[in-house]
């Protein structure tokens, strides 16, 4: 399937799961569903047969709010399977509404912002430390770029110069309280980034093919981990969710779950 | 005296191990010096992390490494360590399940002089409270090794709390009791039980020759696993003698005196009676000049049995 098209089909999933379970946090799993679909089926050297293995890419959720597009991805490729998405947040299921590492493919646990980026620069530096040619990606939230540990952590990523960590940013512009802006200004974070000593490329983030070179001039960048600002649309491919903000973990009632299905599955179409 | 700090047998084993183990990765914050490291660092410098004045990304970085087959032992001052970075102890080490082992320097007061900031009274209830995280705080050199050495051999995380100092052999070279997650009986007793930990131990022994002088058989019981805790030792000593004494360098609340008190008192009740800080910033001074004024040393320990026998 074109996976721009699978993009929407995945979106498809990340409703059903939140219209079933009755929670979840949709705004930001349909922003960031084009960096997972890249990464996850183009970038990343990661199966369920060698996620055990030492050399796969690692991949860490760090803004965890975010897992039930990592669900329906892992699902569709293969790491559980996917009529487990329907015990999503149900009583008793592994599968609960942050990522965590008994579910199959998810490394390490998240929820509380500001983890996964230290995470995945001890993941990079274990990598120089082994002589190993895995790469590290960890996604996070605009919003969650105010937490003071990131910043520890982007610290840490120029001055052990790694070089195999690349860091996404889901720049959708909103929070569960409002915009970024008004919140927390974030406006500067290109700035901010350079300024830490990161390789800062910004793309339209709900864009596969702009993720896709990204990613690629990441990976020939030395010295110096790069981040990628992606600037998404929160709510990404359901016209009533998108840009706003009480979409950011609003549970769809019968009819505008309908009418997500009908439109998600109508933008996917032109794909074809 | 002992010159050796507990945390200097510490960098001597994992310089000793390192060098067969290249997976062993010692990561401090800006605590070389404190922890000290110095040794190691020059040893091993491919398996030394330095992150600065950040414990909370010191703790991250671990876990991450843990989690590509690293064995990590964190250094950090334990008021740091059990406060500032907690979150990433719950988080990435605890609940991720990552192989890292948390040592807490200069633990309780031994930065007596420097205030409530660099104080760590309530590091046991902090993490021993937290689903998956094990603690102990070993008494001596010779507990000290042997205690990491056990942890060596595990992957599951661990918090360690040692103080700044050398401190006084409570055990002999060559004659070390040691089963891990197991109390041990330091002296053997019918009269009363005193459980201590960490640098309590020493005054408890000592508490415990001085009683037997004033014919009162004192059992004294080194309780370095504060998670797990041994309760069949608590239960016994509860069912064998008519008071249980606690004393810890921690506050009373949710401690050593905490955690005994409740497995007495659910299996096999007796008087439980525990001494530690108070709930307030402790006193200035020396760590011997506080343990004194809050009768946490032998002379201390032996009024408070006299008074409630």
């Amino acid at each position: 399937m074109n996976l721009k098209k699978k993009a929407y089909e995945l979106r498809k999933d990340v409703v059903d799961m939140i219209y079933r379970a009755k929670t979840g946090h949709i705004g930001g799993d349909l922003s960031v569903m084009e960096i997972l679909v890249d990464l996850y089926y183009k970038q990343m050297n990661v199966t369920p047969e060698n996620f055990k293995d030492a050399d796969h890419d690692r991949f860490v959720m760090s803004k965890g709010h975010s897992v039930e597009a990592l669900y329906a991805v892992l699902a569709d490729r293969g790491f559980f399977p996917k009529e487990d998405l329907k015990t999503f947040a149900a009583f008793g299921s592994k599968y609960i509404g942050h990522p965590t590492n008994k579910v199959n493919g998810i490394e390490m646990n998240t929820g509380s912002l500001g983890h996964g980026l230290g995470v995945g620069v001890g993941m990079a530096l274990a990598g120089k430390m082994n002589d190993k040619n895995y790469r590290v990606y960890v996604v996070m939230g605009d919003g969650e770029l105010a937490e003071g540990s990131v910043w520890e952590a982007a610290m840490a990523g120029s001055h052990f110069k790694l070089d195999n960590l690349t860091a996404f940013v889901d720049r959708n512009h909103l929070q569960i309280s409002g915009t970024t802006e008004q919140v927390m200004n974030q406006k500067s974070q290109e700035t901010r980034w350079a300024a830490f000593g990161w390789n800062v490329i910004r793309v339209p983030g709900n864009d596969l093919d702009a993720i896709d070179d990204a990613v690629e001039i990441a990976k020939k960048i030395k010295d110096k981990p790069t981040v990628i600002i992606a600037h998404t649309v929160k709510g990404c491919g359901i016209s009533f969710v998108e840009n706003q903000v009480g979409w950011h973990h609003h549970v769809p009632n019968d009819e505008e779950y309908q009418a997500a299905l009908k439109e998600l599955d109508e933008r996917g179409a032109q794909y074809e | 005296m002992n010159k050796i700090a507990n945390k200097t047998i510490m960098n001597n084993v994992l310089i000793e191990e390192a060098a067969k183990d290249k997976d062993i990765i010692v990561l401090c914050s800006d605590s070389r010096g404190s922890a000290g490291l110095g040794p190691y660092s020059k040893e091993h410098p491919k398996q030394f992390v330095e992150v600065g004045i950040a414990e909370q990304n010191l703790v991250t970085i671990a876990a991450g490494l843990a989690s590509c087959g690293k064995k990590s032992f964190v250094f950090s001052p334990a008021s740091f360590l059990s406060t500032r970075s907690m979150e990433q102890a719950k988080v990435d080490v605890a609940y991720s399940h990552t192989n890292v082992k948390l040592v807490g320097i200069s633990g309780g007061v031994s930065y007596g002089e420097l205030g409530m900031t660099h104080q760590s009274a309530n590091d046991i209830a902090i993490m021993a409270s937290t689903p998956g995280m094990r603690v102990y705080l070993p008494c001596d050199r010779f507990q000290t090794e042997k205690l990491l050495r056990a942890l060596l051999q595990d992957k599951d995380p661990a918090y360690i709390r040692i103080g700044r100092n050398a401190v006084e052999d409570v055990y002999e070279e060559g004659n070390v009791p040691f089963e891990l997650n197991k109390s041990t009986l330091v002296q053997d007793g019918t009269d009363v039980t005193i459980i201590a930990c960490g640098e309590m131990v020493q005054g408890a022994k000592a508490a415990g020759a001085l009683l037997k002088e004033k014919n009162i058989s004192a059992r004294v019981i080194d309780m370095y696993c504060l998670k797990p805790i041994d309760e069949e030792a608590i239960i016994k000593a509860a069912k064998e003698t008519k008071l249980i004494l606690t004393v810890e360098e921690h506050v009373k609340i949710g401690g050593l005196g905490s955690m005994v008190a409740q497995v007495a008192a659910e299996n096999a009740p007796v008087k439980v009676v525990s001494i530690g800080l108070p709930d307030e910033p402790a006193i200035a001074g020396k760590s011997a000049q506080i343990f004194k004024y809050y009768g946490l040393d032998a002379e201390g320990i032996v009024k408070k049995i006299s008074e409630l026998l």
